[in-house]
């Protein structure tokens, strides 16, 4: 059992260990869905719902997993949750609130393939965080996550407005740009410990 | 379904994956592997190896399934069979060099998201004859593997002055510890992007300048 105090695992979470730009888990969607600061952020929470839905799951399942002694099950297992809890977000998302359904589109199901998702299950599970523990880490990287894909919305949105080199233009300037955030985030290292 | 399938199998099934539409550098699949475990050359051949691995066997098996899966539920079929695969691999690497494992930790079950299989099986292992699918998803596999080395290379010489753990500049060398840190990762792919960007550029300009001089 993990004796890391839940202040700690919050911040390492977010700051520290960033699941963006210190571990590079979901780099599709913080490339791809942080053109604009108003996709970004329903994106980020989105996902943050789905973190803490599929850390609930991923717990309880390994505890089922464990006692009957069939861990090598567990990948196979999350992976099943992880889009159970996707469709159900979505449909919740449709019954409850249909325009932002619609504004968030194609990005919902592919927070299924968001590797921070399942990232965030397994090391949840090799850190043997407990109940408590495990729901702060999912808080912590979603707050993470929501972070790291706004500062890069903004950082492009004032992008859009200046002359650039043409070879610069498309994906080689987002990853020049998440370089700079991710040297940043490393002064963050040492914190909270 | 009612599409014939074109089961001709030509150098471009295999070649598309190597140089023209590299998942790594072309279409931007499957980064997070990309960009975590290329900070030394062994590594990065690992990690593509078992990708490839994972992408033949589960390009194979769902060709082979192709007629059977139900279109409503195939990319929930998809995903299964490649978490099957994947711990198979897990399994593997942790039996042959536990060190690798450790290394490599949580991405080697990671694998499973990689958009890029989940992609290829969706958009061709689906609708091809399973050799086709095959030769596409080597090519693929090697592609990929050709992008990570090109990272891992890059990463290990400049941050820790070595090439496949071999010392490559002698003891007064002051390595780039930036390069094998997260950001590092960042910059290289970034500038790999441009060096390409700045060729197709290049090329384009030299086809449309005698065009241009005879006018």
């Amino acid at each position: 059992m993990a004796t890391e105090t839940l202040s700690f695992i919050f911040l390492n979470a977010v700051l520290a260990n960033n699941f963006v730009l210190a571990l590079f888990l979901g780099l599709c969607p913080f490339l791809g869905v942080s053109g604009k600061l108003n996709t970004a952020l329903p994106m980020g929470l989105a996902t943050m719902f789905v973190m803490l839905v599929s850390s609930i799951c991923a717990y309880l399942i390994n505890t089922v997993l464990v006692s009957f002694n069939i861990e090598f099950l567990r990948l196979i297992a999350y992976i099943a949750v992880i889009a159970s809890a996707v469709q159900l977000v979505e449909m919740t998302l449709k019954k409850f609130s249909p325009g932002l359904f619609r504004s968030l589109g194609i990005f919902l199901p592919l927070i299924t393939t968001n590797c921070a998702i399942l990232g965030l299950a397994l090391f949840q599970t090799f850190k043997e965080y407990d109940f408590l523990q495990s729901l702060v880490y999912a808080l912590g990287a979603g707050t993470g996550f929501i972070l790291a894909i706004l500062l890069m919305a903004g950082l492009r949105e004032k992008l859009e407005l200046s002359t650039m080199p043409s070879i610069t233009q498309g994906a080689a300037v987002s990853l020049m740009l998440g370089g700079l955030l991710s040297l940043s985030f490393m002064g963050f290292a040492g914190l909270g410990g | 379904m009612a599409k014939k399938e074109n089961n001709v199998i030509t150098w471009d099934t295999f070649s598309e994956g190597l140089w023209h539409d590299n998942p790594v550098f072309v279409m931007l699949l499957g980064m997070c592997p990309v960009l975590a475990v290329t900070n030394s050359a062994i590594n990065a051949l690992a990690m593509g190896l078992a990708t490839t691995f994972v992408l033949l066997a589960s390009g194979t098996l769902i060709s082979l399934l192709r007629h059977s899966i139900p279109k409503q539920v195939r990319i929930a079929t998809y995903i299964v069979i490649i978490a099957t695969f994947v711990t198979i691999v897990d399994y593997t690497i942790q039996a042959i060099s536990l060190d690798l494992y450790n290394a490599l930790g949580a991405f080697i079950q990671l694998i499973v998201v990689n958009c890029m299989i989940l992609g290829r099986a969706e958009a061709y292992a689906s609708r091809n004859r399973p050799m086709k699918a095959v030769v596409n998803a080597l090519g693929m596999g090697i592609g990929f593997t050709f992008a990570l080395l090109c990272l891992g290379v890059v990463r290990e010489i400049l941050g820790a002055g070595s090439l496949f753990g071999f010392d490559l500049f002698g003891p007064r060398f002051e390595p780039w510890v930036v390069m094998v840190l997260p950001a590092g990762g960042f910059l290289v792919l970034g500038a790999w992007l441009l060096l390409f960007e700045w060729l197709k550029q290049r090329k384009e300009r030299a086809e449309l300048e005698p065009v241009a001089e005879t006018r």
